[in-house]
């Protein structure tokens, strides 16, 4: 039977796994390579790392940090931030990852969406969107607004909307951050979350707000969300307590959530 | 030496640093001497079965594969797209394959979420001595087209996704795994450390 994945994933900032609140506040935990080979060695399903000032700064990301890290995990692995074209997805893809997450850029360009699923297919291409809770109106009907840059600008687009659009352009997966309960610990958005799961076909990644392993259990039975991100768990000081990868697992296995079990070797 | 076949839409270098990690030689290159040297080959894939089959047209390698693999024998392995394309026919671009397994690649029928991704399991069976001794495992899937092999006894694997397939093929020399073995974890290491296994057993001794 297919599985539910457990993603970890790390905002990376001069090589280091950073942590943010809100999108702001970072605290540096570890070099990339070394929190990958760790929880890739813990069994996690998949490891996401952005890196979160290529954007900003304008420059291409961090290939140094893609190959080291690609060296040190043997699951699916997904890169995201300052990729702009096909050139640099096929630099990133060279460099040992798997999958590409496009976020603003995907905005500003939705064609490289299809550039992209074209070149590499489709399951290379995910598309990441940060979504914040706003009144409906005739713009929004969803009630959730896609913003970009690390939620620093809003676009006016409505969330389910730009999902069945990104279907449609050839994204492979979506990624829902929730904006609102990213560093909550609170739990996962399961309202967008599960608006989107049902608007598109193909698999949803729920993101923002996970905090404790029932959080996970919950979007796995409330949305029909194929995985969940998690980072704080894992990690975060500003937790009162972390989790092992083992213990997640156990966890929503006991709750009937059909997980790949740890395995001893 | 392992030969992983390089091509621009393979994620040989995932294959490549599974292979390192695992301290087995192995090359990641399109030279068809190599290739000719090679005591076993990996064909990965990412992609469409129709850009795989053009590419491996356009390097020139469709002759070089028939010669090492299916008149000298040496140990190969596909990879999801890897593998399709050792069937006769993909769905996929509507394109002829390797054809070294009869038997035709199709899609995933309506009522699953399509592509299908994330760990399944696998049910080994047969007795082919990849899969020896070997039941069951969870391994790392991303497909929207599977494999349907002719003949029952070319497969050493069985997947369900909606209905049960075809998820690995083992037929002497020749092998394929729709599921990715450089990405499913200690699972999957293991079972490309049982496909070098296989190839070191007939050694030619080419460096890379």
């Amino acid at each position: 039977m297919l599985t539910k994945r457990l993603i970890a994933c790390f905002d990376v900032k001069n090589r280091m796994v950073t942590k943010a609140t809100k999108f702001q506040n970072n605290i540096d935990i570890a070099p990339a390579e070394e929190i990958a080979e760790t929880v890739s060695n813990a069994q996690i399903d998949e490891i996401s790392c952005y890196d979160i000032m290529a954007s900003a700064e304008k420059r291409p990301i961090d290939l140094e940090m893609v190959r080291a890290v690609a060296k040190k995990v043997f699951v699916p692995f997904t890169v995201g931030g300052g990729i702009r074209s096909l050139e640099d997805m096929y630099q990133v893809l060279k460099a040992g990852a798997e999958k590409i997450s496009i976020d603003s850029m995907a905005v500003r360009n939705p064609d490289i969406i299809r550039q992209g699923a074209e070149a590499f297919g489709r399951q290379c291409m995910v598309l990441s969107m940060q979504v914040k809770k706003v009144p409906v109106t005739e713009a929004i009907p969803s009630g959730y607004e896609i913003a970009i840059d690390g939620a620093r600008t809003f676009t006016g687009m409505d969330a389910v909307q730009w999902a069945i659009r990104g279907e449609a352009l050839g994204a492979g997966e979506i990624c829902v951050n929730s904006i609102d309960n990213d560093g909550t610990h609170q739990g996962y958005d399961l309202d967008i979350t599960g608006k989107i799961a049902e608007a598109v076909s193909i698999p949803i990644i729920a993101s923002g707000g996970a905090g404790r392993p029932e959080h996970l259990a919950e979007v796995f039975t409330k949305t029909g969300a194929s995985a969940g991100i998690i980072s704080s768990m894992l990690y975060s000081p500003r937790l009162p307590r972390n989790f092992t990868v083992e213990e997640i697992k156990r966890e929503l296995m006991d709750a009937g959530i059909p997980m790949r079990p740890y395995v001893l070797f | 030496m392992i030969v992983v076949i390089d091509y621009k839409a393979g994620n040989g270098p995932s294959v490549k640093n599974a292979l390192d990690h695992l301290g087995i030689e192995a090359c990641l290159t399109a030279e068809p001497e190599l290739i000719r040297k090679a005591d076993g080959i990996i064909l990965p894939g990412v992609g469409s079965a129709d850009a795989t089959m053009e590419s491996l047209r356009e390097l020139a390698l469709l002759p070089v594969l028939d010669e090492t693999v299916k008149e000298r024998k040496t140990p190969f392995l596909g990879i999801c797209v890897g593998m399709q394309v050792l069937l006769s026919h993909s769905a996929e671009g509507d394109c002829d394959c390797l054809g070294w397994i009869p038997g035709q690649v199709v899609r995933f029928e309506e009522g699953v979420r399509i592509p299908q991704m994330g760990y399944n399991t696998v049910r080994f069976q047969g007795g082919h001595p990849l899969v020896e001794g070997l039941e069951e495992g969870y391994f790392y899937f991303v497909n929207s087209y599977y494999a349907r092999p002719e003949s029952g006894s070319d497969v050493a694997g069985v997947t369900e996704y909606g209905h049960p397939f075809c998820s690995l093929i083992a037929r002497d020399n020749i092998m394929g795994s729709q599921f990715h073995m450089e990405k499913s974890g200690p699972a999957g290491l293991k079972l490309l450390e049982r496909f070098a296994a296989l190839c070191k057993d007939r050694k030619g001794g080419a460096a890379c």
